[in-house]
């Protein structure tokens, strides 16, 4: 088998959309809460939070559902405890998100420890099943690789073009924009940049969660350890790649979940030579070539990383 | 809620009880977890204590734990004191310590020269990988935080290329780098215990550092440029340069804890060479106060709730991944300390024009 | 005006507003009233703009008390202001510059039916242009407007609010005279709307032909109301806005020295988008002699302070120190050559707070002999000098390890001068050294200054303080638009002829070298 084979494979390309969403989603995640200002290092443990809330409440009371919305709710919580500490606390953004992602993960790990145990076999539960969609899913190539996926799935394509949506054509998406290009200028149009930053920020970590549940409820059936795996930081680097707008941001997931789908194959067909790693790597190499390319033009959010204080002077 | 900044002066102590504040609170929150886990805090803290410290095989082993954890806690402390957000410490450990392997693995080298080249080729790798990012920051503008970031993971791929492709043992398969000479197996001080030579390099950094930030031009600079680097242009130092300088350095520990690893603990490298040892440095950085000195019993600590972790998990069923969470729970404490102390918490009042008539 | 009516639209009472142990307002009363122009005039730091961020809910006042229209309101947030019909402009516009014109007037709107409402906005806009004549092409980019056009996007943004009440800050120093007229009619236009406009300014011939009334703070206190009747000169504003005319220090006649610091046909290195000022600079500083340097503040002083320090590069022009020309001006360059400089941003550039007294009185001094060696630092000299110039200085607390930014800004201030003074300077450059500081801080530095002066040093002082500047000038220079446009000995020296040239009223060399 060779690259050419696998990449002529349909099968392929709907493994890449699969891999793709749990990107797609934490990329909007971060995409909200940097476009009001913050750089949210904490989606790792966001996403690992949700993961395991979805997961645990799925396997409890059996409806998957419940799990996901579990998963969005302690998503939620623990972007409320990111803005609690960044947004009105005023901590540095970059040490204060590692630490909730370092937090969170060791949170979840012994919460999944108390809660399972440590069986050999890691407990299963019946994920969702792909929902072909009437008619769509006939259409020739493009149907079988994005209309024959999971209704989460959907639910993440619909989430792209409503957070354009919403940031271009909603005063709170405006206000959401204003905050992060300019606390003191939204403040000046009676906009409360801490209100708008905390609300953004709970809002990251409910797309957060539902990125972590996805990949448990949806595409694996279930919990393990290294079932984020740095998700969360390719996101902060797809958003970069994405420059910030929610439509590239989407074709940059895309993009990286065919990256994924590649290295997987490769690695399992182990018939060709490639060092399948150095696909991994791809992402955070472009994103670093893409700093590098946007460094003289002001690309992200002006304000991004700047703490705001009303009382500065 | 906002927060006002405090107008009398914060004393001295009372700032330097703040570590010792967020351990205590960290190590509370930590009880109602063992406690829900259905065991005693009591008892649990008391095995990990004794695990930790009971003995001369648990002492030996949290100190060659806490090694690179020093090392890794002065290349965060380093790089946070100059402002530069060096969050790649990750990837700069991972470099050192394959330029460590490297060069233990060179026949061709004279057997006296293996170790110290190792520990010279490993610190130049960690310092030339912090130089691309720092270079980027001060000729660019590019931002450092999410820079450092992209370089730890492809490091790390690339690591993982070379273990399973060139380093890849073509007999048993195994991915790991091939074994290094036996002469460049650090030497052990205490025959039977891995307190090897690379501990004894976290230690004489920690002291070379403290020298530096308290005693040297370029120490001092660091700090101007870190707190002010506008003062810093005004005063004539050369804020570039500086930056330049002081990621290097931080590069350089960051090589140091991955050499130390190959040379004292696994004698080659494996996928796991690191396990988040470049994240841990910014708790212990923080838990000291960005001092020095308060590095050691920084590192000391995070290394023994490790080592007692286990042994404490192995009594009482108490999951071991009580160690991650204590790590991050600290690291916040430890940052919502600080920022107490320097700032009173003010609920919105109800407005003053309004209780007036 | 009917009776019901006669409510100020705005009322303050005893406002104090206190900043980290400076009082930026005592105890003001202030009073607008419907179709009113109030000028409120002052100089710099005299509270102006604390006072009115107050009003817009940017600050919270510490005591006092607001009513809009004789009813108690409480304005914990720009939001509250807003909506009880209050509208700012800012001296820097408040705008996102990578936003449309549009999108900045639409931020803070509420819009319909959750979607933002353009076609509302749009019709507001040209409403809005036909009653006032203030016209924007609505899609442009923010930060592709000049900034006189910013200025009117921030009136339109507050008159889509429905604003009562206008408080313009300073709208005309960024503005041409055919702006400004531009920006009177509109004024005029609101008058006549009802809309009470509260004018910050001190530029006194506008303040004079727009206003009904003028209120006058000095020191965060208000010293003056008086009505604008047409019969107010500028020099009655001018004496209201500075006390009286200063006392002349009676001092000795000095032989002039020789030429310590000379700049010759320089231009400052400035950013693209603000404009070139018309000539270059020319200036001589003897020693013995103090040079005070006027102006409004925001025309080139900074600049001109950091490029003569050292830390800004020269666009143009040469400066010589002793005679000696500098090719490539650097802080260090000019500190081997005697030249001491004092930033007027002292906790921004001249200090670092986070750092204790003793580091930051060898800041710029810390890499040389005798407080380092190889690359050393030599405790003992460095406590051994903080030690010393603390108790000469009277820097308080007494304490070499007491972190600066815990000082007040008079101590502040001290140890700055404490480190720069310490080498016996040939040459001093200090900016605003006496703003925000206490009456025995200023008497303190200003004794300084005047020893430092008796003992041969050539000083640049640039000052917004006309009172320090007539009292320890022995020439004074003024700037506007980043030009030198006067040049006098202080006996030729007169508050109304600086006022005016700061102003950008006339040109006066007077007999300078």
């Amino acid at each position: 088998m060779n690259i050419f084979d696998i990449v002529m494979d349909i099968g392929f390309f709907a493994a890449a959309v699969r891999l793709a969403v749990p990107l797609l989603l934490g990329t909007l995640s971060e995409l909200t809460a940097e476009r009001s200002g913050v750089l949210n290092l904490g989606i790792e443990g966001m996403m690992l939070s949700g993961a395991l809330a979805g997961f645990g409440t799925a396997s409890a009371t059996g409806s998957l559902w419940l799990g996901v919305t579990a998963a969005i709710g302690v998503g939620m919580l623990v972007g409320a405890l990111m803005a609690l500490l960044v947004v009105t606390l005023r901590l540095d953004q970059t040490v204060t998100g590692l630490g909730v992602s370092l937090m969170a993960t060791g949170l979840v790990f012994y919460s999944y420890r108390l809660g399972f145990g440590e069986s050999s076999t890691p407990p299963a539960i019946t994920p969702f099943s792909t929902i072909p969609l009437p008619f769509l899913s006939d259409i020739p190539v493009i149907g079988p690789v994005f209309f024959n996926q999971y209704a989460l799935t959907y639910l993440a394509y619909l989430l792209v073009p409503a957070l354009a949506f919403f940031l271009y054509r909603t005063p709170a998406g405006l206000a959401l924009r204003s905050v992060g290009e300019n606390p003191q200028a939204a403040a000046a149009a009676g906009i409360d940049p801490i209100r708008v930053r905390f609300l953004a920020l709970i809002a990251a970590g409910g797309l957060a969660g539902l990125a972590g549940a996805y990949l448990n409820l949806a595409a694996f059936g279930s919990f393990t350890f290294g079932i984020i795996a740095g998700r969360g930081w390719i996101c902060l680097a797809l958003v970069v790649l994405g420059r910030w707008n929610p439509i590239a941001c989407a074709g940059a997931a895309f993009l990286f979940g065919a990256v994924d789908a590649l290295q997987l194959r490769l690695q399992a067909s182990g018939a060709v030579d490639l060092p399948y790693q150095l696909f991994l790597a791809l992402p955070y190499a472009a994103t670093l070539v893409a700093m590098i390319l946007n460094a003289s033009r002001a690309v992200g959010p002006t304000a991004l990383m700047q703490p705001y204080d009303a009382e500065q002077r | 809620m906002r927060l006002i900044a405090k107008q009398h002066q914060t004393s001295r102590r009372r700032d330097a009880m703040m570590p010792v504040l967020a351990v205590a609170a960290s190590l509370a929150i930590c009880g109602v977890l063992i406690l829900i886990a259905g065991a005693n805090p009591f008892t649990a803290f008391g095995i990990m204590v004794s695990a930790a410290f009971g003995g001369k095989l648990a002492l030996t082993e949290t100190l060659a734990r806490a090694a690179p954890l020093m090392l890794s806690g002065l290349a965060a402390l380093v790089a946070l004191r100059t402002r530069f957000w060096n969050i790649g410490g990750e990837g700069q450990i991972i470099v050192g310590a394959m330029a460590a392997a490297w060069i233990g693995a060179l026949p061709q080298l004279p057997t006296h020269l293996l170790i110290p080249m190792m520990l010279i080729g490993a610190a130049l790798a960690g310092a030339a990988l912090a130089a691309v990012p720092a270079t980027l920051k001060t000729r660019l503008g590019v931002d450092e935080v999410v820079s450092t970031l992209m370089l730890n993971f492809i490091v790390m791929y690339v690591m993982m290329a070379l273990l399973s492709g060139i380093w890849k043992n073509p007999v048993t398969g195994w991915t790991n780098s091939p074994d290094i000479l036996p002469a460049a197996e650090f030497p052990v001080f205490w025959n039977g215990t891995r307190l090897h030579l690379g501990v004894l390099v976290a230690f004489l950094a920690v002291g070379v550092i403290g020298i530096l930030m308290k005693y040297t031009t370029l120490g001092l600079s660091m700090k101007i440029v870190g707190e002010n680097a506008k003062a810093a242009r005004h005063a004539g130092l050369s804020v570039a340069r500086v930056t330049l300088l002081a990621a290097m350095l931080s590069g350089a520990l960051a090589g140091l804890a991955g050499a130390g690893e190959v040379g004292g603990i696994q004698f080659q490298v494996i996928a796991s060479i690191s396990s988040g040892y470049g994240y841990a440095g910014i708790v212990v950085a923080m838990l000291a106060r960005l001092s020095a000195a308060g590095i050691i019993p920084a590192a000391l600590f995070l290394a023994a709730v490790t080592t007692g972790a286990d042994e404490m998990s192995r009594q009482t069923g108490v999951p071991f991944f009580i160690a991650d969470a204590m790590q991050g729970i600290c690291l916040i404490a430890v940052l919502v300390a600080m920022t107490l102390s320097r700032y009173q918490i003010r609920f919105r009042p109800t407005s003053d024009s309004k209780a007036s008539p | 005006m009917s009776i019901c009516n006669d409510a100020p639209i705005l009322s303050l009472s005893g406002i104090t507003k206190r900043f980290a142990g400076v009082t930026a307002n005592k105890a003001v009363d202030f009073n607008l009233h419907r179709g009113e122009i109030v000028g409120l005039l002052g100089e710099n730091g005299a509270g102006k703009t604390t006072l009115m961020n107050v009003v817009f809910g940017l600050y919270r006042p510490d005591e006092g008390a607001i009513r809009i229209s004789g009813e108690p309101a409480s304005i914990g947030n720009t939001a509250d202001a807003i909506a009880l019909g209050i509208g700012m402009v800012h001296q820097h516009s408040h705008a996102v510059g990578r936003h449309t014109v549009l999108e900045n007037l639409m931020a803070g709107l509420p819009g319909r039916y959750g979607l933002l409402d353009r076609r509302s906005a749009l019709k507001r806009l040209s409403e809005i242009g036909d009653a006032y004549g203030l016209r924007l092409d609505p899609d442009r980019l923010v930060g592709s407007l000049a900034v006189g056009e910013r200025q009117r996007l921030d009136i339109i943004r507050a008159l889509l609010r429905q604003a009562r009440v206008l408080i313009l800050d300073e709208p005309t120093s960024v503005l041409t005279p055919q702006e400004t007229e531009g920006l009177f009619a509109a004024l005029r236009a609101l008058k006549a709307d009802k809309v009470g406009i509260v004018f910050i300014s001190h530029k006194l011939n506008e303040v004079r032909a727009i206003t009904d009334r003028v209120v006058v703070m000095r020191r965060g206190e208000v010293v003056a109301a008086v009505a604008n009747d047409g019969k107010l000169t500028n020099l009655d504003l001018a004496s209201l806005m500075c006390g009286h005319e200063p006392e002349r220090v009676v001092r000795e006649p000095r032989e002039q020295g020789e030429t310590r610091l000379s700049i010759r046909k320089l231009r400052l290195d400035k950013p693209k988008l603000e404009k070139q000022a018309g000539a270059p600079i020319d200036l001589d500083i003897h020693a013995g002699e103090i040079v005070g340097i006027a102006g409004v503040s925001g025309n080139g002083q900074v600049r001109f302070a950091e490029t003569v320090g050292g830390v800004e590069t020269i666009a143009e022009g040469e400066i010589r120190l002793n005679g000696k020309p500098i090719g490539n001006p650097s802080p260090r360059r000019m500190q081997a050559e005697g030249l001491a400089y004092i930033p007027e941003d002292r906790i921004g550039a001249g200090l670092v707070g986070a750092l204790p007294v003793e580091e930051n009185l060898v800041l710029s001094r810390f890499t040389e002999a005798p407080f380092a060696r190889h690359g050393w630092l030599d405790w003992r000299a460095i406590k051994d000098f903080a030690t010393r110039q603390i108790a000469a200085y009277d820097v308080r607390p007494p304490d070499p390890q007491a972190l600066v930014g815990l000082l007040s800004g008079g101590n502040q201030q001290k140890a700055i001068v404490a480190r720069e003074l310490a080498f016996s300077p040939r040459i001093l450059v200090i900016a605003q050294p006496t703003r925000g500081l206490d009456v025995t801080a200023i008497a303190f530095v200003h004794r300084a200054l005047m020893n430092l002066r008796d003992q041969g040093c050539a000083i640049m002082l640039i000052s917004d303080d006309l009172d320090e500047l007539f009292q320890l000038s022995d020439r004074i220079a003024v700037m506007y638009e980043s030009e030198i446009v006067c040049d006098v000995p202080i006996e030729e020296a007169t508050i109304a002829t600086i006022g005016l040239a700061m102003n950008g009223g006339t040109k006066t060399r007077g007999a300078s070298a």
